[in-house]
């Protein structure tokens, strides 16, 4: 397949519902899912009258979140006016920030641990707070429409988080919102949950192609509608070959044609165009007369910068240094969450063997957590229990072919690996035991001992199964590398 | 002297005293409202039996030798653009009409924590807009002093029912003159606040950054009880200035010694009416006579006040007003007909297979909104909407409203320096007397004008009081201004104080047979 003959622009906008028990400037909760309009108050509903007072706590936790992104925190911000009508922004207006944003000029790293583009920055345009609007619901009976606003939602804290036009591929896109998303949850700024709306994508996309050695951009498109990441991929995919076929067709370059907005629909697997909103073009932004500005203070920086914690990027490049594990490695602990690297940490700790302990992670505890859809806090088997497994394995306590049953055990009785040794009748068998073993079997099969001394090796496989008649505590791989050991020994 | 010929501290005072009680001030007020206002009509809605069962409440409790609030039973009348729980807050508009808040503006809880008595609710021009109580979608409210004239506005109801002896308290909102032009119209005492002062929580928005509920009474006394009140920090309006409230009932009595005050030339120009200029330069010897010191100063941005007034407070209400759409409460259009003939419009354009007039028609969203926005405003606030408006758009913002603050800055500089050479600024409220109903009805820019000594002091957030200096030979009332830097309003009612001991003007009554 050859390579497509333009580049794709894509800058994404991400709305990011902050974790706060309140809304951003009344008391209401911000619970999901209660009846609609029980949420609500006189300043959320735009009552005559209300007014505004800002959340502190949602300002903090937008003041971690722009820092975790590496933006710059201006000293003074203030609040503005955002004019559209619709049913569901009772004030008229929504309160958001213009020329003013909390924080600007930031940026996100990239990367792929297949290694399908290359690592970079996405630079972050500006993230700002802003008011949630609430929601309309639409019923079409029998021709009429009906329409129903639940206005529960209206002045929940919003991040707005903008991006440059830095990605160049859907495979990037899915992977800035993938790390955003990751940062998000490390700094527990937000639940993230698209399906409830915590967190929203749209995207701005065109192309730049190479005409006679000039380069043309087509005309932006803004695609809403995507509900997940990977309908973010496939919008994004569709809406280059389509916008492709639009500039063979038209010829239209940037500029020559209005912004479009287009909405996803992830059955028909198309982007349709949307019915441009009315007067859409000027908001009248103004300064919100009802709120004061905020001014930020070097202790409320030192307060986020004490919040942050240690972030992905950073734990990623640890695992490696510290444990020695992959890129990739790192990368799938990383992506797990911080439970599950700090679970990573203390099976390392205790096994003294970060590599094993990744192994098992990724093999059998990741696996058991996704099928019993448990989460890593409540899994059978702790940390430490994990890490002693696998120290008793390598010391050759444990068979290494019993090493995943007695895990099983462990967990499904939620016992210690002692217990579970017990249950199984595995005992240790001491090095002394194996070497009298070996050496009895060796005895009785010269043809293995010529076979190996003839250079066939694989001879010794044949006495594993004898040692484990005998024994059935004996590690095979411990059985064939004594035997291979004593074979030499006698030759030599 | 009958009950409602005194002063609310007067009144306050007898009480105390065991001479009357709420109930037989109250009753003596319901029937002077039952006497005069139909012919005033300063009042929407007023209070009848819920006002009697408040004031025998605290006339128990005074009784039974509990603790009574500041305003110990007082009536007070509010001006119906402050929220009331379960009362109809119409802000006299068409609009609002019917709005039911559940919810109590701040200082109407304060009001009611002092054992204040709502007495009514006031007539004003339509969401404050308007000078003369003429925009009112209720019917415009009269001068006691001559019912052919105009109370002035917006809080021309809150003056009003004070002149016309029916109501000893009230309150006002001003936002480039609304407490002190109805005052010196109505030949009351009013005081606008420094902006932060009072809460505006639960105040029905006109321009949020120029808004301040005031007290209007007939004394400066009067206002200091009904400030001490609902003055202070409110933690649910985050401009009100964590500032503490002191007592100004103690220290009004206290006259203050080495007054320096300014009189800006700039208010006594061609514009000002003879017989105003001549009382208020009486009013400004009686306080030379009693040792103070006059200046003359100046504030030379003042002459764009009144146009930095219009571009900032008409583009803070087209955005307040744009809640009053029709789809969550107050007015809404008669949809079914509205869609009638929407329904009918379409047809007639499909059967010509006009495409374009099809793609041009409206949604019946936007109709609603129109519909209902044009049929429940009335004129003035729809054009202060449309400037507004205008003034915020893509490309007109920085010529105007970025301009406008500008201009808002210089002001308040003006008085930054003028308040380092005096204490006070003294001058006319307004350039004239009141006017006869509809005279300006007309004339909207002329109206405006009146506003040219009032406006900066909310431009500048700063106090500012009204109080009355004299008749006309007409025997219409005038007024004299004070305005004082911000949060001065302790020293600021002394000063008024000072010239209502040496003179009777606040006591002087219209006769209203
Ligand atoms: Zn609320």
């Amino acid at each position: 397949m050859s390579a497509p003959p333009y580049q794709i622009i894509i800058g994404l906008e991400v709305h990011v519902q902050l974790a706060t028990q309140t809304k951003l400037f009344c008391r209401c909760s911000t619970q999901f899912g209660a009846p609609p309009n029980t949420q609500t108050c006189p300043v959320c509903t735009g009552l005559p009258g209300a007014l505004p007072v800002m959340n502190r706590h949602a300002y903090e936790l937008a003041l971690v979140t722009a820092r975790a992104l590496n933006c710059e925190i201006p000293r003074y911000t203030k609040w503005d006016r955002k004019q559209y009508y619709y049913p569901d922004l009772p004030k008229g207006y929504q309160i958001s920030q213009y020329d003013l944003p909390m924080s600007q000029h930031g940026y996100l790293e990239i990367s792929d641990p297949q290694d399908r583009f290359e690592p970079k920055r996405v630079r972050v345009l500006r993230a700002h707070l802003e008011e949630d609007a609430g929601k309309s619901m639409h019923d079409e009976v029998a021709g009429r429409a009906d329409s129903r606003i639940d206005l529960n939602r209206t002045g929940t804290p919003l991040l707005e988080i903008v991006s440059e036009p830095d990605m160049r591929s859907p495979l990037e896109a899915k992977a800035y919102l993938t790390e955003l998303k990751l940062l998000l949850t490390y700094l527990g700024v937000s639940d993230c949950n698209m399906q409830e709306g915590s967190l929203r994508v749209d995207a701005n996309v065109n192309l730049w192609l190479d005409v006679d050695g000039e380069r043309v951009a087509t005309p932006i498109v803004e695609i809403k509608n995507m509900n997940s990441f990977r309908a973010v991929e496939r919008a994004l995919t569709y809406e280059a070959e389509r916008q492709f076929d639009v500039w063979e067709e038209t010829g239209q370059r940037l500029g020559d044609v209005p912004k479009q907005t287009r909405g996803w629909d992830d059955n028909a697997c198309v982007t349709k165009a949307q019915r441009s909103k009315e007067e859409s073009s000027d908001y009248r932004y103004f300064p919100d007369p009802d709120l004061v500005p905020v001014m930020v203070t070097d202790d409320q920086l030192a307060v986020a910068e004490s919040q942050l914690g240690e972030l992905p990027a950073a734990l990623r490049s640890r695992l490696q240094r510290e444990y020695e594990v992959s890129a990739y490695d790192a990368d799938v602990l990383v992506n797990q969450g911080r439970a599950v690297v700090d679970y990573f940490v203390e099976a390392a700790r205790v096994s003294r063997d970060p590599k094993k302990a990744s192994n098992w992670i990724q093999r059998d505890v990741l696996r058991a957590l996704n099928e019993s859809g448990t989460n890593i806090e409540d899994f059978g088997v702790c940390a430490r229990n994990l890490g002693e497994l696998i120290e008793q394995i390598n010391d050759g306590q444990i068979p290494g072919s019993r090493g995943v049953e007695v895990f099983h055990q462990m967990r499904e009785a939620r016992s210690t690996l002692a217990e579970a040794m017990e249950t199984l009748g595995i005992t240790g068998v001491d090095s002394g035991e194996l070497i009298a073993l070996c050496q009895e079997l060796l005895a009785k099969n010269p043809r293995v001992v010529s076979d190996v001394l003839n250079g066939k090796e694989a001879a010794v496989g044949s006495l594993i199964g004898q040692a484990k008649k005998s024994n059935p505590n004996v590690d095979p791989a411990l059985v064939r590398q004594t035997c291979l050991d004593l074979i030499r020994q006698q030759s030599t | 002297m009958t009950l409602i010929q005194m002063t609310a501290t007067e009144l306050k005072a007898a009480i105390e005293q065991g001479q009357t009680s709420c109930v037989e001030i109250t009753r003596a007020y319901l029937d002077e409202i039952g006497r005069v206002d139909a012919r005033v009509n300063a009042y929407l809605w007023k209070g009848g039996q819920s006002a009697l069962d408040a004031a025998q409440a605290v006339d128990e409790r005074r009784t039974r030798g509990q603790d009574v609030g500041l305003l110990a039973g007082l009536p007070v009348a509010i001006k119906d653009l402050l929220c009331t729980r379960g009362l109809r807050t119409t802000c006299a508009s068409r609009m609002l009409a019917e709005f039911v808040p559940p919810y109590d503006a701040t200082v109407v809880q304060r009001i009611a924590q002092a054992d204040g008595v709502l007495l009514g609710k006031t007539n004003l021009d339509e969401f404050a807009m308007g000078g003369s109580t003429e925009n009112s979608a209720f019917g415009v409210t009269r001068n006691p002093w001559d019912l052919d004239r105009v109370a002035g506005g917006s809080s021309g109801g809150a003056a009003a029912c004070v002149a016309a002896s029916t109501a000893p308290l009230s309150i006002g909102t001003d936002t480039g003159g609304s407490i002190r032009q109805p005052a010196a119209f109505c030949g009351v005492s009013g005081l606008k606040p420094t902006y932060g002062r009072v809460s505006r929580y639960g105040l029905v928005a006109f321009a949020s950054s120029l808004d301040q509920i005031g007290p209007l009474g007939w004394s400066v006394a009067d206002l200091a009880l009904l400030l001490e009140a609902i003055a202070g920090h409110d933690a649910a309006d985050a401009t009100s200035a964590d500032v503490p409230v002191p007592a100004y009932t103690r220290t009004v009595n206290e006259s203050l010694k080495g007054l320096k005050l300014g009189v800006p030339r700039e208010h006594f120009d061609d514009g000002l009416d003879p017989a105003v200029a001549k009382l208020v330069q009486a009013a400004i010897d009686v306080y030379r006579q009693q040792g103070a010191e006059i200046r003359e100063i100046s504030l030379p941005h003042s002459r764009y006040a009144i146009a930095a007034y219009y571009i900032i407070a008409p583009s803070e209400a087209s955005s307040n007003l744009a809640r009053y759409d029709g789809a969550h409460y107050g007015y809404r259009t008669d949809e079914v007909k509205m869609m009638e003939e929407w329904e009918s419009e379409r047809k007639a354009l499909e059967k010509a297979g006009d495409d374009a007039g099809l793609n041009a028609l409206d949604s019946p969203l936007v109709r609603m909104y129109r519909r209902s926005r044009a049929e429940g405003f009335g004129a003035e606030v729809k054009r202060r909407i449309m400037l507004g408006t205008y003034a915020l758009s893509a490309g007109y913002y920085d010529a105007y409203y970025l301009k406008a603050l500008k201009v808002r800055r210089l002001i308040r500089d003006d008085y930054d320096r003028a308040f380092q050479e005096v204490d006070f600024i003294v001058g006319p409220v307004t350039p004239s007397p009141a006017f006869a109903v509809g005279a300006m009805i007309d004339d909207p820019l002329s109206l405006y004008l009146q506003d040219l000594f009032t406006v900066s002091a909310n431009l500048a957030g700063i106090a500012s009081l009204a109080i009355p200096c004299g008749l006309t030979e007409q025997g219409l009332p005038v007024g004299l201004q004070l305005q004082a830097p911000p949060f001065q309003e302790e020293r600021l009612l002394r000063a008024g104080h000072m010239y209502q001991v040496e003179t009777d003007w606040h006591r002087q009554r219209p006769q209203l047979p």
